[in-house]
Parts: C-alpha cells; sequence; structure tokens
C-alpha cells in the first residue's frame, strides 16, 4: 500500500456482547483499512472468536457499531453481510463435509447466480451456461490451494491441513473485500504453517484483500502481519506494529499471567 | 368457581398419568436424545401386566390395597424389564448409527407392541377390574367431588416421584445417569458403565409408564392395544412443555397439560382437546424451546 | 461436454419413463394388468410423489419433518372440494390444491423451520395433527366422516405424468446451485449461511415444494379412493413416508423411489394376513435399521447413466468432466 490517503474498510466503535451476565466483549473499537492485513492475538478466553461472530452476524452486538465499507452491519444476518463483502473461515473447521470439494467451493458463488429456481427446476439452457461458468471459477480458485487434483474428493477426506485450505478457498470465493481467517494454521506443523502464512501473502495482493488474522502463535503473527490488535478478557487492551507489541508490557503481562 | 376447582381436580388425575410417561420420555431423552415413541406402547403393555395381575389376586381372594400394590409391582417390574430388553435389542446396536435410523427404530418398536398387542389379545377394548370399590368424597359442601381413585392416583404419583427423586439425586446410579446426560463420553472415560446406566434409565422410565399404564386402567376401565398413542403423544408434548430432560418439568408439563385439557373438555370444546395440546405444544417450541425447566443449550461456533 | 452429459442422462431418464408408462399403458388396455394391479400401481405412484418430497424436505435440506399427511390432506380435501363442488377439472384442481399445500407450507414454515432437530420434528408433527384436527371439527368439509363420492378419476395416465413431474423438478432442483444451498444447509448451517446462503429462505422454499407435490399428491390419492376423511392423514401416515425415505437411504431420490416401491408392494402383499401385517412391517423395520442404517441406496444422488456402474458416488454426473 502507498502512502496516499487510507479507506477505511472496517470500523468498529464500542462494540459490547454479553451472553447472560457474562461480558464477553467490552467497547471494542479497531478500525482496519483497505488492504490492510492484520492480528488479532490474546490468551484463550480473550474473546477473539466472539468479534468474529459479531463482525459477520453470528450474533448481534449487545451495544456499539460495526460498519464495514461505510455501511452499518452490526445486527444484519450472517448471509447478507457475506454479501457486503465480509468472508470468513472457523476455528472448529466448518466444511460441506459430505460435498465434493469443487462444490463447496461453488457453494461461495451462489449468491452472484442469476438463475431462478425455475429455471433450474426446468433445466434451461441458462441453467447450463451459469453452472459450466460457476464450476470454471470454482477449479480456478482450487488451483491456487493446490486443490484442484482434489476437486472431486468428497470435502471430509481431505487431510486435516487441506480442510483448512479449502474453507480458505471456500471463503474467497465468496468474493470478500475483507477475509476474517480463525486461526487458520491450528494443527499444522511449522512447514505447512510457513506456506500458508506465503500463501496468505500472495492472496491478499492477487485479490486485492483485506485480512484479519486471529492466531495463537505470536511470532508467525508478528512476521506477516502490519499491525496487531491484542484482546484479553473481552477488553482491547493493545494495539500497534509488531515491534511496538512485542515491547508492550500489558501484552507480556497477559500472556505471562496466563502461563501462570 | 366450584365448577373450575372439580375440573381441576380432574385436571390432576389425567396430567398424573400424563406426568408419569413423560418421565419416560424425558429420562430417555436427556440420556441417549432420542425421542422414544415405543413409550407410549410400553404403557399399553403395563396396563394389560396390571390387569391381568388385578384380576388374578382378586379371584384368589386378597384385600383390594393388597391387590392393588401388587399388581403395580409386577406391571412395573415386568414393563422395566420389557423397556430393557427393547433397548438391547433394537436401540443399542445403534448407539453409532444416525438419530433418525435410532429414530425409526422406535416407531418399528412401537408398531410391533401395538400390533403384537392386537394380534394376541385382539383389537377390542377390554374392561379393567374395579380393585378399589370407589368412594366419593365431597368438598365445600357438596358441589365439589373427589373420589377415592383420585387420591390414590394422586398417592401413587407422589410417592414414585419421591423415590425417583431420591434415585437421581441421591443413589450411584442416579449420579450415573446425570453424568452420562451432561457427556456420555467423558463419563465412560470416567469408568462410568454406561450401557447399564442407560439400560437403568429405560428401566425407570418404563416403570413409571407401567404405572401410569395401571392407573388408567383404574381410571377409564377400559384398555386396548392402541391405547398408548395418544397418550404417548400427549406425554411427549408435556414433556417439551416441562422441558425436555428435567424431571420437575415432566411432572409440572404433565399436570399442567392435564388440568388445561379438562379445562376444554368441560367447556363443551373436547373435539378441540387434542388440537390444544398441539397448539400449546407448538407455542412453546417457537418462543421458549428449553420448556419451562430446559436449559437453553446453543451451538457454539 | 458436461453439459452434454447431464442432458443426456436427463432425457435418457425421461425416455426409459415414457417407455415404462407405454408398456404398463398397453398391459392395462389390453387387460394383462386388472384393476387391482391398476390401483397398486398407483399406489405406489401417489407414494413415491409422497416420498420424494419429503426427502427435499429430511433428506437433502436436513429439516426433520414429520407433519407430511398435514399437507397431503390439505391437498385432498382442496381438491375434492373443487371438483366436488365446483365442477373445476381434475388437474386444475390438484394444481390448485398444490399451491394450496404450499401456501401452507410457507405459513408453517416460517415460524417452524428457526427450530432444529428434534424440535422441528415435533413441531411439524403438532402441525399435522392440528390440520387433522381442524378438518375434524370443520362441518363443511363433513367433520369426523370426511367427504366421499368424490369422482374416482385418477387414471394410470394422469398418475404417471404427475409422478414423473414431481421427480424432474425436485432431482433438477436438487442438482442446481439452489438444491446445492439446500444440502450446504444440511451439512453445516453456520458455514452456510455465513457463506451468503439465505438459509431461512432456502428451508422455506424445499419445505413449500415438499408441500407442494405432497398436497397434489394427496389429490391424486383422494380422486383414486372415493372417500377421504381425517383419520386417514394422521401421524402415522406421516411416518409412513418417513419411513420410505429411510429405508431407502435418506437423501437419494433414487432411493426414496426405490422405498415407496418396496414398502408398497411389501403393505400389499402382506395384506393378505392382515393380522400379521404390521407385526412383519414393524420387524423388517427393526432389522432394516440394525442392519442397513444408511438405507438400501445409502445417499446415492438420482441419474440414469449410472445405474449398473459398480460403486456409484452423489453426483458423479457432473465429476467425469472436470475430474480429468
Amino acid at each position: 500500500m502507498t502512502s496516499s490517503a487510507k479507506v477505511v474498510l472496517l470500523d468498529v466503535k464500542e462494540a459490547s456482547r454479553s451472553f447472560g451476565g457474562l461480558k464477553a466483549l467490552s467497547e471494542v473499537s479497531l478500525h482496519i483499512d483497505k488492504g490492510e492485513l492484520i492480528g488479532l492475538i490474546g490468551p484463550n478466553g480473550a474473546g477473539k472468536t466472539t468479534l468474529f461472530n459479531l463482525l459477520t452476524g453470528v450474533y448481534p452486538p449487545s451495544s456499539g457499531t460495526i460498519v464495514l465499507n461505510n455501511q452499518s452491519v452490526g445486527g444484519m444476518k450472517p448471509f447478507r453481510i457475506n454479501r457486503k463483502g465480509a468472508a470468513r473461515t472457523f476455528q472448529n473447521i466448518r466444511l460441506f463435509t459430505a460435498m465434493t470439494v469443487l462444490d463447496n467451493v461453488k457453494i461461495a458463488f451462489h449468491q452472484h447466480a442469476k438463475h431462478s429456481i425455475f429455471t433450474s427446476m426446468l433445466r434451461l439452457p441458462k441453467h447450463f451456461k451459469e453452472e459450466a461458468e460457476i464450476t470454471q471459477k470454482a477449479l480456478d480458485i482450487l488451483k491456487i490451494f493446490n486443490l484442484a487434483d482434489q476437486s472431486e474428493e468428497t470435502a471430509g477426506n481431505l487431510s486435516y491441513g487441506n480442510q483448512r485450505r479449502l474453507e480458505i478457498a471456500r471463503a474467497l470465493a465468496a468474493g470478500p473485500k475483507l477475509l476474517l481467517l480463525d486461526e487458520p494454521a491450528a494443527g499444522m506443523n511449522p512447514n505447512e504453517t510457513r506456506d500458508l502464512m506465503n500463501l496468505i501473502a500472495w492472496i491478499r495482493k492477487e485479490f486485492d484483500l483485506t485480512i484479519l488474522l486471529i492466531e495463537h502463535d505470536m511470532s508467525l503473527v508478528m512476521g506477516v502481519c502490519d499491525r496487531i490488535y491484542v484482546l484479553d478478557r473481552g477488553i482491547l487492551i493493545a494495539d500497534g506494529s509488531p515491534v511496538e507489541i512485542r515491547n508492550n508490557p500489558k501484552v507480556i503481562e497477559a500472556y505471562l499471567g496466563q502461563e501462570a | 368457581m366450584e365448577y373450575f376447582i372439580q375440573q381441576l381436580i380432574n385436571g390432576i388425575s389425567v396430567g398424573s398419568i400424563y406426568a408419569l410417561i413423560a418421565l419416560g420420555y424425558t429420562m430417555v431423552y436427556g440420556i441417549i436424545k432420542l425421542i422414544n415413541f415405543a413409550h407410549g406402547d410400553v404403557f399399553m403393555v403395563g396396563s394389560f401386566i396390571g390387569l391381568f395381575s388385578a384380576r388374578y389376586l382378586a379371584s384368589v381372594g386378597l384385600p383390594p390395597v393388597i391387590v392393588l400394590i401388587i399388581s403395580l409391582i409386577i406391571s412395573m417390574t415386568v414393563s422395566a424389564l420389557l423397556g430393557i430388553s427393547i433397548e438391547r435389542l433394537a436401540y443399542k446396536p445403534l448407539r453409532k448409527a444416525s438419530r433418525i435410523a435410532v429414530l425409526i427404530t422406535a416407531i418399528g418398536v412401537s408398531f410391533f407392541l401395538e400390533y403384537s398387542g392386537v394380534f394376541v389379545l385382539g383389537p377390542q377394548a377390554k374392561g379393567f377390574p374395579e380393585i378399589l370399590n370407589k368412594k366419593q368424597y365431597q368438598l365445600f359442601g357438596s358441589s365439589v367431588q373427589v373420589d377415592s381413585n383420585q387420591i390414590m392416583i394422586l398417592v401413587t404419583t407422589v410417592i414414585l416421584m419421591i423415590i425417583l427423586q431420591y434415585i437421581v439425586h441421591r443413589t450411584k446410579i442416579g449420579k450415573a445417569m446425570r453424568a452420562v446426560s451432561y457427556d456420555m463420553e467423558a463419563a465412560r472415560l470416567m469408568g462410568i458403565n454406561v450401557d447399564r446406566t442407560i439400560s437403568a434409565t429405560f428401566a425407570i422410565g418404563s416403570a413409571l409408564a407401567a404405572a401410569a399404564g395401571v392407573i388408567f386402567g383404574m381410571t377409564y376401565n377400559s384398555v386396548d392395544p392402541m391405547m398408548g398413542v395418544l397418550p404417548g403423544l400427549k406425554a411427549f408434548v408435556a414433556a417439551v412443555l416441562g422441558g425436555i430432560g428435567s424431571v420437575p418439568g415432566a411432572l409440572v408439563g404433565g399436570l399442567l397439560l392435564g388440568t388445561v385439557e379438562t379445562e376444554i373438555s368441560s367447556l363443551g370444546y373436547s373435539s378441540w382437546r387434542d388440537g390444544v395440546a398441539f397448539a400449546v405444544l407448538i407455542l412453546i417450541l417457537i418462543f421458549k424451546p428449553s420448556g419451562l425447566f430446559g436449559k437453553n443449550v446453543r451451538e457454539k461456533v | 461436454m458436461k453439459k452434454l452429459k447431464l442432458n443426456k442422462s436427463f432425457w435418457f431418464g425421461i425416455v426409459f419413463s415414457l417407455i415404462l408408462y407405454g408398456i404398463i399403458r398397453v398391459l392395462l388396455t389390453t387387460g394383462v394388468l386388472d384393476d387391482v394391479a391398476e390401483s397398486t400401481l398407483i399406489l405406489v405412484c401417489i407414494n413415491v410423489m409422497l416420498a420424494v418430497s419429503l426427502n427435499l424436505i429430511n433428506g437433502i435440506t436436513g429439516q426433520f419433518s414429520i407433519g407430511h399427511a398435514g399437507f397431503m390432506s390439505i391437498g385432498a380435501y382442496v381438491s375434492a372440494i373443487l371438483t366436488l363442488n365446483f365442477d373445476v377439472p381434475l388437474v386444475f384442481a390438484l394444481l390448485i390444491a398444490g399451491l394450496v399445500a404450499a401456501l401452507f407450507g410457507v405459513l408453517i414454515g416460517i415460524p417452524t423451520l428457526r427450530l432444529n432437530g428434534d424440535y422441528l420434528a415435533i413441531a411439524t408433527l403438532g402441525f399435522g395433527e392440528i390440520i387433522r384436527i381442524v378438518l375434524l371439527n370443520t362441518e363443511y368439509v363433513g367433520g369426523a366422516s370426511g367427504l366421499s363420492g368424490i369422482p374416482a378419476e385418477t387414471t394410470w395416465t394422469i398418475m404417471f405424468f404427475f409422478t414423473l413431474l414431481t421427480i424432474v423438478v425436485i432431482n433438477n432442483f436438487i442438482r442446481s446451485s439452489h438444491g446445492r444451498a439446500c444440502i450446504a444447509i444440511r451439512e453445516n448451517e453456520i458455514a452456510a449461511e455465513a457463506m451468503g446462503i439465505n438459509t431461512t429462505l432456502y428451508k422455506v422454499i424445499a419445505f413449500s415444494l415438499g408441500a407442494l407435490f405432497a398436497g397434489i399428491a394427496g389429490g391424486l390419492s383422494a380422486h383414486k379412493f372415493y372417500v377421504i376423511n381425517p383419520g386417514s392423514f394422521n401421524f402415522l401416515k406421516s411416518f409412513e413416508i418417513l419411513v420410505m425415505v429411510v429405508l431407502g437411504g435418506l437423501g437419494s431420490t433414487a432411493g426414496s423411489i426405490l422405498g415407496a416401491i418396496v414398502l408398497t408392494l411389501l403393505f400389499t402383499a402382506l395384506q393378505n394376513t392382515p393380522e400379521l401385517r404390521m407385526i412383519i412391517y414393524s420387524v423388517i423395520l427393526i432389522l432394516m435399521m440394525i442392519f442397513r442404517p444408511k438405507g438400501l441406496l445409502g445417499s446415492t444422488g438420482l441419474s440414469f447413466m449410472k445405474f449398473g456402474k459398480k460403486e456409484a458416488k452423489p453426483d458423479d454426473v457432473i465429476s467425469e468432466s472436470s475430474s480429468s
């Protein structure tokens, strides 16, 4: 990114979320500019995934606002937020396991399909034309993730690492402006992790994406992210460049405190 | 007002039957997440066993109260064994199968019990012997009547509930049941014999249904092989109403449903009675799916 | 290439069915097959329509519904009233009946389809029973005794073409991107929603599309058997349809068809031993679930091109061109 005028893509203001009496997130404010790759870290139970769930509409914020691409999306249903340009992956992989790898990706194109139910029930020519287009696009994306050879495999049969990659491919197929990755490298070995991080950096450029990434592994986040936000017990305790975060006493305390 | 109270008393009798059946549904659902559609038919079998025992014991010349108690015990024991057998033969082989497969099996078991009943006993209703001589008691002057049967029903239900509460909360098997319903795998790892616990659950649930069957026979004096279908379904509604998985919920749900139904019948809408039961069910499901006493479980994302 | 294959398989199926229709038609007119056989064939087709339409809801979209008999009864009553009281031609009466059933599908679907799993099952069962009780209490439709003297106009030809229509429309829907959206909901509702699928909308669409064909099937059934009453559409009827779907293989259109054929024929064959019929039926049901819980065909999709191939995968018609 050049230093020309920054455009804010995501702007969260004082977003809170409670479950019963438990306050999972309290007054979190953050913003992400177009093209940034941002890390979101914090100890277990800090509220990272809860924040993702608010951003993607799994549940509405108890209070506060979320603005994506100049539109308020707080409290919108997940499928609408997806159509506004935010796609995500899940910490506990959520693929359509009984469907093929190809169909998993094709699902994400669904929102762009124009043909009506009527057309497909009667198999009018338009149905085939669109099917062919979608299949081609899906295969193109699978190629990027080295999954094209396995496009007809049932998604549940993929190796763990490939399942994680497929989830990212699927999210990418939705054509997002903002990509939210929830621990994309969880359970991968160091080599796989490094490859994945290179891939993430590459797709960010290639697709002109903005990425928000949850990761446990501090060193990994430090390596790729432009900026980092740190959550602890539902509160945003720090933000800044990797170097700043590394030397921030609050962050050190949050992590050490947890390890003790 | 007296009329209302009269119907309330009648409602509690019906409700007690629902509650006793509902307990079996709720306990089984709590532990293996199965809507045991055969449960209503265990109630039917229990009723028939009660009928035959009572006939025999009365013909021997035992005093009525003893006849009642022994009939209850025989009926509950045999039904408990039936419940265990059903679980072992039909449900246990499917522990790892999809839940819909188990549900279909339950429907199969239900048909099997019903039509075996028709085959062996014939489709026509049989008269249930009058075990206790009905005595009428007047309350509030003479406007509200209670008969000895209704008192007996309430006493039996309350005693069984107390025993059940004791079992679930004070005994080792009760603790195991709660543990298995909370997390079957973790319970297994902690050394709990899961299969035996499930068997015990079926045994207790079936015994309670059998007691309901005997009570039903004494109240309505007529039993037939298809008698379990509708009360079974209603009891299930009661279980959902109270919060499926919850023991006190089943009791309250049963009593509530019984009372509402009786009031509706007494107002002259008896043909709508079942409709109201299902309408209540749907309203509860939509607005408070966890029921009156259930816990709200949401999926973790 | 792929387009060709899809179309080829599709037309092959249509042609195959038409030949089957023609043969049976000839056998019926020449009297090789008698009236009893015709009734059985029509009953088989009615059950095929019911099972295939329920499979769309239960097997494809994963929404556990056991109130299908309710939609069937709506179709039966609406069509019977139209032909009896308003002299509407059968085909129009059936289409209107289907649409009314579909409308009820929408009305019932919107509040209940938010529920998951067992809760949805119970709610649909409850709605099915409520429909029955409302019919029972409505004088206009004959209350408990129901309607009788309905013109027996359901012929083999009408029955066949409605069955074919059901299978073609539902199968095409399943294999379109809309059907894929429904399968995605079954596989993982949260992920489907996160991928931009309006899950509520698709659940309601699948539900009402299933209701539409159940309604038509109900209408056809009413116009075959002269008499309808609320008792014939209770939850046991819903169970019966569910059993066909699960026995055939949940999620497989071919399985639903097979399940409906097998169970209808089994039922008819057992008619000579009425006292043992349900006992045998229930034992088969239990044994089947214990030894083959995934049903006769697992979750294989319907495609005529792959009959005879060894290991058929779902949707492999689409796969062949792209995997090379």
